[in-house]
């Protein structure tokens, strides 16, 4: 665990959907190099990653932050893409606006946003329309 | 069930460099879409699915998934392999649709994973 809390940031790009995703295994391996417990990386990665994925897909990219302390981790994700227009409906299980090509590429089951708040112990989603979103959680360990 | 086992009862054919004699998992997950699979409670895992693109391992590697199970014959393109590699996931092919091939290793007692 860290003595000091450590602060990383990753650009993540909406071009590369092959590279979604690699933000969140390199804070998963600073993670294992700090030997946090299996449970707690597992659902820190989990919930980074899809995150991750929804910023590309429907974010158009970002910038993911990660505070790592010696007992929790906030993730920050950041875009600027065309925001969510009612959250307490993004926020059902099933719901999804992503298009037949995200779905082609394995996404898109409306299972993200409450998969992510299922993994964290403290989850905020702040959006406006036109401006974009930000997703804030955090996980104790 | 040890992954050689997995292999046989698939009739798999196997992709990656990643040694696989000893490793054992607990249950398995079938899912298409990564989403679903990542709501999967099990780790130490097997995923089956018919996603052929490097998100399916993306996917394991995040979950500690140790095997991804391509089905209906999907072949993985190099992207794919390489990056399996990278994060010691075996990549696996079998023939069977996704249906067999999960009915298969549940009746040889390979248990689904609670959500």
């Amino acid at each position: 665990m860290p003595a000091e809390v450590l602060r990383q940031e990753y650009n993540v790009s909406a071009d590369d959907f092959a590279a979604a995703g690699a933000a969140s295994a390199a804070v998963k391996n600073t993670l294992k190099k700090l030997g946090f417990s299996p449970d707690f990386i597992r659902r820190t990665s989990i919930a980074m990653y899809e995150g991750e994925i929804n910023m590309v897909i429907h974010g158009g990219g970002g910038v993911a932050e990660a505070e790592i302390a010696e007992d929790y981790v906030k993730i920050t994700l950041t875009d600027h893409g065309p925001g969510i227009a009612d959250i307490n409906l993004a926020m059902q299980e099933g719901f999804s606006t992503a298009s037949d090509t995200v779905r082609e590429l394995g996404f898109g089951a409306g299972m993200g946003l409450p998969n992510i708040k299922k993994q964290s112990d403290d989850f905020s989603l702040t959006s406006e329309v036109g401006k974009g979103t930000v997703l804030t959680i955090t996980i104790k360990s | 069930m040890k992954l050689d086992r997995v292999m046989e009862i698939l009739d798999a054919k196997v992709y990656t460099d990643v040694a696989f004699d000893e490793i054992e998992i607990n249950a398995a997950c079938g899912a298409d879409l990564m989403s679903d699979a990542l709501a999967f409670g099990e780790n130490k895992g097997l995923l089956l699915t018919g996603l052929n693109n490097p998100q399916c391992i993306r996917t394991a590697e995040m979950m500690d998934i140790h095997c991804v199970m391509l089905v209906r014959g999907k072949e993985p393109d190099e992207a794919l392999v390489n990056l399996a590699n990278e994060k010691s996931i075996v990549v696996m092919k079998t023939d069977y649709s996704m249906y067999s091939a999960c009915g298969r290793l549940f009746e040889a007692g390979l248990p689904g994973g609670d959500v």
